[in-house]
């Protein structure tokens, strides 16, 4: 049964990617990877691994992606439109693929170096991970949040910034010309 | 037990759960424009069956026998995914609230609880927070401007809300020890009841969940003054109420989780004969959901709505502080203990 479960929602989670990319309207995409995003919730819990599956739903399905939907329709923005292919892409596209699944390939056959899991594993309780995280890893833990400060901070700083003084007298300058003409049109 | 009590048990559960809910909404609905009428010097419905108490089921039938439009030039697909997930996303947080201790009925021992699982708290908040997208597809994909701009509002106050009251209930967390919400109640034994030594979180989390659900004062999503009804004006019969049926269930898992994680759940004193004691701890649990559900329809009737920036200011200038305020006060009394 689990494995049953298993595919399932690994089939869906590859689903959801490739319609991520087919779509043509971005709020489509935007949720075909919110989809993605629950079925790997889903396979998380049956790896046993509860508190990283909600954790999970509750960054990126719930916070990250909704930001997304939300840009996507302040925005208002519509179908993508057929560009151009960029030739970067026509000439290393595919040595990249190939590369990936011979990495995948030697992956999936080879040795894995980690310990894995089974699948359908007793649930990790939530106070070990809690004790790693805040002892084992607490350097790596509390860089990782100056790192999100420093992102935070950065974004402070982009949207408080002022339009420099001489670009809004050129501006104006330009408006009043505008405003001019038209009078002298009139 | 074999899989197969295990799927029938699990059935069966999951049955009388959304039967109960389902008339719980109805009649909590019903209770609300009667006790808003009283408050207001009206006498509410009466006219369908013996104090209007039919009146859910002609209801029912109103919003079934209804036309179902669908505006032009919506986004079919989005337009009819919305409800859906919206009603979906309210019904699964049921499944890990617990409303009593555990029964023997028919032979076989169960608790009465869809699923006990570890992280019972954490799966609530991860619902919330993807019900977000209800509100938002819903006021997107209708092409109105009234549902669009009501969309804008409910998803910006609800990720702001979610923020403080994730962070109100974290000091019962730290207190408890544990996530699972059954683990929440054993730890208020005796009285312990975690709304004395976390009054600031409680007052915290009970601000946040109004707004989280949509409700006045914080209804500015679907503000009908200003907005027709919000991110809901284009959907009409069954479509539309899935959406009523969405908040109002919200508003019991909210109500429900403030019972468990603030007054001690189904804990209360047990006295009587036996079939007693086993009623009165779910007796006790009713009892202290319906009062915070009458709060949300007290609240309703003495309110005034906010101004749309007062409610931002107000949650990220105030109740996001005071909650972190709070969580590091009560960490820092764990630690010193």
């Amino acid at each position: 049964m689990q494995l049953t479960l298993f595919l399932i929602f690994g089939a869906l989670a590859v689903a959801g990617a490739i319609n991520l990319l087919v779509q043509r309207h971005p709020i489509y995409s935007a949720l075909s990877l919110v989809t993605v995003m629950g079925a790997l919730a889903v396979e998380y819990l049956l790896l046993g691994a509860e508190f990283i599956a909600f954790v999970q739903i509750i960054v990126y399905a719930g916070a990250i992606m909704v930001l997304f939907v939300f840009v996507i329709m302040v925005l208002n923005a519509g179908e993508v439109i057929d560009q151009p292919r960029s030739r970067i892409a026509a000439f290393l596209g595919l040595p990249i693929l190939t590369l990936l699944a011979i990495e995948l390939i030697s992956r999936v056959y080879g040795d894995f170096g980690a310990t894995t899991l089974a699948m359908g594993s007793p649930m990790v309780q939530t106070g070990p991970i809690g004790q790693s995280l805040f002892h084992e890893f607490l350097l790596p833990f509390e860089v990782t949040s100056v790192l999100f400060l420093v992102g935070v901070l950065g974004a402070v700083v982009l949207a408080a910034r002022r339009e420099k003084p001489q670009v809004v007298a050129a501006t104006r300058q330009q408006h009043d010309q505008e405003k001019a003409m038209a009078a002298a049109q009139r | 037990m074999t899989t197969t009590t295990f799927f029938l048990l699990s059935l069966v559960k999951c049955l009388v759960v959304l039967f109960i809910l389902l008339t719980a909404v109805a009649y909590i609905q019903l209770a609300e424009r009667k006790i808003v009428g009283r408050m207001q010097a009206r006498v509410g419905p009466t006219r369908v069956g013996p104090f209007g108490l039919l009146q859910p089921a002609a209801d029912a039938v109103k919003f079934i026998l209804k036309e179902d439009v669908t505006p032009d030039g919506a986004h079919k697909f989005l337009y009819v995914l919305a409800p859906i997930l919206a009603v979906v996303l309210a019904l699964l947080s049921v499944t890990v609230i617990p409303v009593g201790g555990t029964v023997q009925l028919f032979g076989v021992h169960t608790a009465l609880q869809l699923t006990d699982i570890d992280v019972g708290l954490l799966l609530i908040l991860a619902v919330t927070s993807m019900g977000v997208y209800g509100v938002v597809l819903a006021g997107w994909s209708s092409n109105s401007k009234y549902s669009l701009l009501g969309s804008l509002r409910g998803g910006s106050q609800m990720i702001s809300y979610e923020l403080s009251l994730g962070l109100a209930l974290i000091g019962p967390i730290m207190l408890a020890g544990t996530l699972s919400l059954r683990g929440m109640v054993e730890a208020q034994r005796h009285l312990h009841w975690f709304i004395f030594p976390q009054i600031v979180g409680f007052f915290i989390y009970l601000t946040a969940a109004f707004a989280e659900t949509n409700r006045i004062p914080f209804d500015l999503p679907e503000a009908e003054g200003e907005l027709g009804a919000g991110y809901h004006t284009e959907y009409s019969a069954m479509k539309f109420a899935m959406f009523f049926l969405a908040e109002y269930v919200n508003m019991i898992t909210v109500s429900c989780v403030a019972t468990l994680v603030f007054l001690g759940g189904w804990m209360g004193p047990l006295f009587g004969p036996v079939w007693l004691m086993a009623i009165l701890p779910t007796l006790y649990f009713l009892i202290k959901v319906s009062f915070f559900l009458f709060l949300y329809i007290w609240v309703r009737g003495t309110l005034p709505r906010f101004r749309y920036d007062q409610l931002m200011s107000f949650g990220w200038k105030v109740l996001v502080p005071l909650a972190l305020a709070n969580v590091m006060v009560t960490s820092l009394v764990i630690a010193l203990k």
